[in-house]
């Protein structure tokens, strides 16, 4: 029995040294890229059942707190400090890139654009979820006025704020869906949570709204969007700072 | 005890499927508590309570003069844990890094391994269960009317340690493996799905199933603890019954059954 138990602990002690196993696997690798294609079939199955299907709405009576800020909570630059003191008075959206006429609509403008309002669960990457509710022009609208010409594939969104501050200077934050998520009806660059203007910490003055999909796709303090056929000169090439950090760009799951 | 006959067990078909979920439930184990590390807390209801607390499990730092301790709170009671859950290695961090995977802090590469190893579980799932249709080894794990009335004679068995070696399963043995493959495992892919703002899209159901978000999410890890009992059991059960006739019998199908036994006048 001694044997027994002796190779038993020896079992679970290889079982626990097995865990620095996959350690290489934080570097990009072969293996890494195998295992990542996983991603695709995730992708792939979604979207074969996904359809037009909307994301589970709540009602008021759910919002049981604030919408608990994460990643950036603000932008420490002249130019947005500039924009924040004039109530975002000064702010316009660009959108550029692959569409018959770039626009650039002031804030005031934006928030007298047909709105949609809705309650949804948002869904952090790290594991935890808070509802609130958020107004604001759903993207399709705005497609709708720049006209994406054929080949646009990608909404690439530019934003104020540094999500990273490296010795080659500030990384600012990029984010990017495709046309499938872009022409969502819950698809919204919002301008108002929980009834009121939308908190700096929340994303000032405009943040997209992607309800299928997890928080670090809905980019906060949008500044511009662009589309693109490709994602390859995006970043590190894969549309999303967090995807150019070993992420999915596809955050269905 | 005077050896029976050596009869061929498992089929090929459980043989590998069986190990192919033994290697997916360990990368599921280790990078899910990875996982898990990223938001050491578990919630009931649809959101993860900020400003108000319904969380179930909790596990946390706070720094006592000099020292950095580890508190798990369960159910709104402390333990101190440092060393182990919530502080160890000097660093706050839910489970120490002996029982993620990667061993440091690395969600996404966590969730890479998770997904990955989800997919072949799953895929594995769907290839026994045609394959126990076919070929019969499903009617092998459901208990019978005559197993319920050895129920209590089997559970006095095992009490004792007496252990039998026949073709079929035990009573005990059914019920364990089924409900791992018919209850856990499915409640594992079902809460799992649930996780998913994707899936959620399509089944908003499974929301009302689990009561939110964040609820299923707790039953994700409660049922991981499940199936972690269930894997400590399982192998002392091996060790107890005879390591090398259970472990010959998984891997290569053949296992040696007790003398006088009816599958000894079979064979």
């Amino acid at each position: 029995m001694i044997t027994r138990r002796n190779l038993l602990l020896g079992g679970a002690a290889a079982g626990l040294s097995g865990c620095t196993l996959l350690d290489g696997l934080t570097d990009d690798s072969g293996l890494r890229a195998f295992l990542q294609g996983a991603e695709n079939l995730t992708m792939t199955a979604q979207r074969l059942i996904i359809g037009n299907s909307l994301a589970p709405e709540f009602t008021a009576a759910d919002i049981r707190q604030g919408q608990h800020p994460n990643g950036s909570t603000g932008v420490d630059s002249d130019e947005y400090r500039a924009m924040r003191a004039d109530g975002f008075a000064s702010y316009s959206l660009q959108v550029t890139g692959l569409v018959e006429r770039p626009l650039s609509i002031p804030y005031a403008q934006l928030t007298g654009l047909p709105a949609r309002t809705q309650i949804t669960r948002h869904d952090c990457v790290e594991g935890w979820s808070c509802i609130a509710k958020w107004m604001g022009v759903p993207l399709s609208v705005i497609l709708d006025q720049a006209r994406p010409l054929l080949n646009a594939r990608f909404a690439v969104f530019n934003c104020f704020d540094a999500i990273e501050h490296g010795l080659g200077g500030d990384v600012l934050y990029y984010e990017s869906i495709d046309m499938v998520d872009a022409r969502h009806p819950q698809t919204i660059l919002a301008w108002a949570m929980n009834d009121r203007a939308l908190p700096v910490q929340n994303g000032a003055p405009l943040r997209l709204r992607v309800e299928r999909q997890l928080g670090y796709k809905m980019a906060k303090y949008v500044r511009s969007i662009e589309l693109v056929d490709s994602l390859a000169g995006i970043g590190a090439g894969r549309g999303s700072y967090w995807a150019d950090r070993g992420y999915e760009w596809y955050a269905g799951i | 005890m005077a050896k029976g006959a050596l009869i061929y067990r498992q089929k090929r078909a459980t043989r590998v499927t069986h190990w192919i979920w033994a290697i997916c439930l360990f990368f599921l184990l280790f990078s899910g508590l990875q996982i898990f590390n990223a938001y050491p807390s578990l919630h009931i209801g649809r959101e993860a309570g900020f400003d108000y607390d319904n969380a179930a499990l909790a596990l946390g730092g706070v720094q006592n003069g000099d020292a950095l301790q580890g508190v798990t709170r369960v159910l709104g009671h402390d333990f101190e844990t440092t060393g182990v859950l919530g502080v160890s290695g000097g660093e706050v961090r839910g489970f120490p890094a002996a029982l993620t995977m990667p061993s440091g802090q690395a969600l996404a590469t966590g969730r890479v391994i998770h997904f990955f190893f989800a997919w072949l579980l799953v895929g594995t799932l769907v290839v026994w269960l045609v394959a126990s249709i076919v070929n019969g080894h499903i009617r092998a794990l459901i208990p019978t009317l005559a197993d319920l009335r050895r129920l209590p004679g089997d559970v006095a068995d095992h009490v004792r340690l007496r252990f039998h070696h026949t073709r079929d399963y035990n009573v005990l043995q059914k019920f364990a493996y089924a409900g791992v493959l018919f209850v856990a495992l499915p409640l594992m892919i079902a809460t799992g799905l649930t996780m998913s703002p994707g899936f959620d899209a399509v089944a908003p159901w499974l929301l009302d199933l689990f009561g939110g978000r964040q609820t299923a999410r707790t039953i994700h890890f409660v049922t991981m603890l499940a199936l972690v009992g269930f894997f400590g059991v399982h192998m002392a059960m091996i060790l107890l019954a005879g390591p090398l006739n259970e472990v010959r019998s998984i891997v290569t199908g053949w296992y040696r059954t007790d003398a006088g036994g009816e599958d000894d006048h079979a064979a």
